[in-house]
């Protein structure tokens, strides 16, 4: 075990994969000589080699179309956006192209070896364009896989069963604990399950379900309760697409009430799927609404960030009226 | 129907010769040498003392500017800046030939074209601050600057989408009858983008008056121009689209001023766009986020800071007896004083009311983003303590 934080977890994550597999190849917008603008890809390129690890010209469309079409030749693709608010220049390479590659072709081609890294989130002073996590635009695209970690062991053993696995994942990073998440992450290689949730901690009167840096205010909040008695089973996700509807839902037998918070505007969020498929499958365990903690449907603000957030207080007052209910 | 014949200007060979190299080499105009000494047998543009004198003062409020934010991010005082140092006469001596009706869409380097049109040093400070007098409500990080009555449109982070948006913008100008173009102003880097592509066909093959104005500064944060393109810099580019084209010493305020004022005079009397590529050197780091020493070496740096140009024009200006240095350096004093002023002024104002969170997603907010601002408040009112900036004001 080593101390680390969330972006060593990931650079560590790397070079496994990379000395693991001559096929992984690491590329992106400053991500060679100078290791990425977080510095996730340092001395990968010294390392590794400028065929290995380079930087692109600074064009996302240009970067995922052109994994796509290195992932679909057999080899293994591991393609960094700077920012997940600048991945949508390459939105149709990915929904169109991507996700849809293994099915048009009948099964004869894939871009299954693709993995995209990028940091998502808020809580930075970024406003709009520093800020997204915009997570459900990619989960309604059948055919890729969703990863967010919550800490560097997490990030590390997520990271390589991305890579390894035959789908194409999206690997959503959460940058506000790229340095402030610290924790042991084990120097030998090891994976840790796609589509597997997490329970974090057990508990009996409520469900938390989150991901990625929400997993910190979730248990914020939960610590809240517990000092008014109330008892929170937190769940991280960890995979968003396929999620783990068996986990959760166990829980919600248990508890009979869920929570589901995420930083991602209300509408349309990651949210809502997980509450329509839990109504649906413990309708007659459910003893109050679902409850939905999550940012506002605005524009991610600059000045009003900290109103905008669904921080551990909102959740907290949530809890407390979803169990009062 | 006319017989479609898309051959018909095309010359024939009869041995396979494979083109391997730009067919020209584009050329750099340049007036001024980097001493300040105009080129032999060149034409200085016709620029009147006044107007030679407020090209050289606002690129020396937008240094003092510059190094004075830099230093208040390090302090805390704001979260980010960005600063354009050694890029500022790309950016002024370029809007210095604009009329104010033409409208400006920038990338986030060209603080010296707000600067010029008047955008004052309070409005700088609102913008940074994101306080409740800015235009923009405090909605983007700092440097994000837009303002209406000065034709700038707000800045945008996601890089090259105002390139395409320029040429919306100005044929949109043409079918008005607005005796007005748009400026696009971008990086090497962003030139890459597929926006760049699209914006440049379109405006060629719609005859959009709009001059793209590229800022060839040698990188794109760490990443070096070799390794952004493999071709003969930005300007070929624009040829093959049809677009007429120039490349120009982006140091040189002259060679800028020059090539700016004719090209917006074709653009508007062909309705045509023109694209001109200044060449330049990002003396600054990218950001405050950004450390250079990573990717380049201070004797590189070493080289450029010789060809400043502010110093550059301030010598011409001292040779042409326009420039009262003594006097130059009292003004230069006071601009100082007068930022770090306004600096200290503004960071006190407040930011906007929470009310204004919903405000501007759509012209009038829907039910369901008044219901969640009342959910909003009840909750502030009752943690008044966890969000200090506006629990005082609800
Ligand atoms: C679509 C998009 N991708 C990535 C970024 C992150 N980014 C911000 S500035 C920058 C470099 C831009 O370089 P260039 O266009 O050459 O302009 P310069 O900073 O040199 O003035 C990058 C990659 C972004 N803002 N938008």
């Amino acid at each position: 075990m080593a101390k680390m934080n969330l972006l060593q977890a990931i650079n560590n994550a790397l070079i496994t994969a990379m000395e693991d597999d001559e096929k992984v190849m690491v590329f992106g917008e400053d991500v060679g000589h100078f290791g990425g603008v977080f510095r996730a890809t340092s001395n990968l390129q010294q390392k590794f080699g400028r065929d290995r690890c380079f930087n692109t010209p600074l064009t996302e469309q240009g970067i995922i179309g052109f994994a796509n079409g290195l992932a679909s030749q057999g080899s293994v693709p591991v393609a960094e956006i700077q920012f997940g608010d600048y991945i949508f220049p390459a939105f149709d390479q990915i929904v169109n192209e991507t996700a849809k590659w293994r099915y048009r072709s009948g099964g004869q081609f894939s871009c299954g070896t693709l993995t995209i890294r990028t940091p998502y989130g808020g809580g930075i002073a970024g406003g709009h364009y520093h800020s997204q996590s915009p997570e459900a635009y990619f989960a309604h695209t059948p055919g890729m896989k969703i990863v967010i970690p919550r800490n560097p062991y997490q990030a590390k053993g997520l990271l390589l069963a991305s890579i390894r696995d035959d789908n194409p994942v999206l690997f959503m990073e959460p940058k506000r604990l790229y340095r402030a998440s610290v924790g042991d992450v084990p120097e030998d290689d090891f994976t840790l399950p796609l589509g597997k949730a997490e329970i974090t901690k057990s508990g009996s009167d409520i469900t938390l379900v989150a991901w990625g840096a929400q997993m910190e205010v979730l248990d914020k909040a939960s610590e809240l309760a517990q000092k008014e008695g109330i008892d929170a089973e937190v769940i991280d996700l960890r995979s968003i697409l396929p999620w783990d509807a068996d986990t959760v839902c166990e829980s919600v037998v248990k508890t009979g009430r869920l929570l589901i918070s995420h930083e991602a505007p209300l509408t349309g969020g990651f949210a809502s799927e997980i509450a329509a498929t839990v109504q649906d499958k413990c309708f007659l365990n459910l003893e109050s609404p679902i409850a939905r903690v999550c940012g506002l449907d605005t524009p991610y603000p600059l000045a009003h960030e900290k109103e905008y957030m669904p921080d551990h207080l909102k959740v907290f007052e949530a809890i407390k009226r979803t169990v009062h209910y | 129907m006319k017989d479609r014949n898309h051959l018909s200007n095309v010359g024939l060979v009869h041995e396979v010769s494979i083109i391997e190299n730009g067919l020209i080499d584009i050329p750099m105009l340049q007036i001024l040498q980097p001493d300040g000494t105009p080129h032999k047998k060149v034409t200085v543009p016709d620029i009147d003392q006044q107007l030679a004198l407020k090209i050289y003062r606002t690129m020396r409020f937008v240094r003092v500017l510059d190094e004075r934010m830099v230093a208040a991010q390090r302090q805390g005082r704001i979260s980010f800046y960005l600063a354009s140092t050694g890029e500022e006469a790309a950016s002024v001596a370029s809007a210095a030939a604009l009329e104010p009706q033409d409208m400006i869409m920038s990338q986030y380097r060209e603080q010296g074209a707000l600067a010029f049109r008047g955008y004052s040093t309070e409005a700088f400070m609102n913008q940074m601050f994101s306080n409740e007098k800015e235009a923009n409500k405090g909605r983007q990080m700092p440097i994000h600057y837009g303002d209406k009555a000065l034709n700038f449109m707000t800045i945008s982070s996601p890089l090259g989408t105002q390139i395409p948006q320029a040429s919306g913008y100005a044929y949109g100008q043409k079918m008005a009858g607005n005796e007005a173009i748009t400026i696009c102003y971008f990086g090497e880097g962003a030139a890459s983008e597929g926006d760049f592509h699209a914006g440049l066909n379109m405006a060629a093959v719609l005859h959009c008056p709009v001059i793209f104005f590229c800022r060839n500064n040698g990188y794109a944060i760490s990443t070096p121009a070799e390794e952004q393109f493999a071709g003969d810099g930005i300007a070929s580019r624009g040829l093959g689209y049809g677009v007429k084209t120039i490349r120009v010493d982006g140091n040189d305020s002259f060679a800028v001023y020059a090539a700016t004022q004719q090209a917006r005079a074709i653009a508007l009397k062909e309705n045509c766009p023109v694209l001109i590529e200044a060449m330049t050197y990002r003396l600054a780091a990218h950001s405050t986020s950004d450390d250079p020493t990573g990717y380049r070496s201070k004797e590189e740096e070493g080289k450029w800071q010789q060809k400043d140009p502010i110093a550059r024009l301030g010598a011409w200006l001292k040779n042409k007896g326009w420039l009262d240095e003594e006097q130059e350096n009292k003004d230069l004093e006071k601009m100082r004083q007068e930022v770090l002023q306004e600096l200290k002024r503004v960071e006190k104002v407040p930011i906007c009311k929470i009310d204004e969170i919903i405000e501007d997603v759509y012209d009038t907010p829907p039910w369901h983003l008044k219901e969640q601002l009342s959910e909003l408040k009840k909750h502030m009112a009752k943690y008044p303590e966890a969000y200090p900036k506006t629990s005082g004001r609800l």
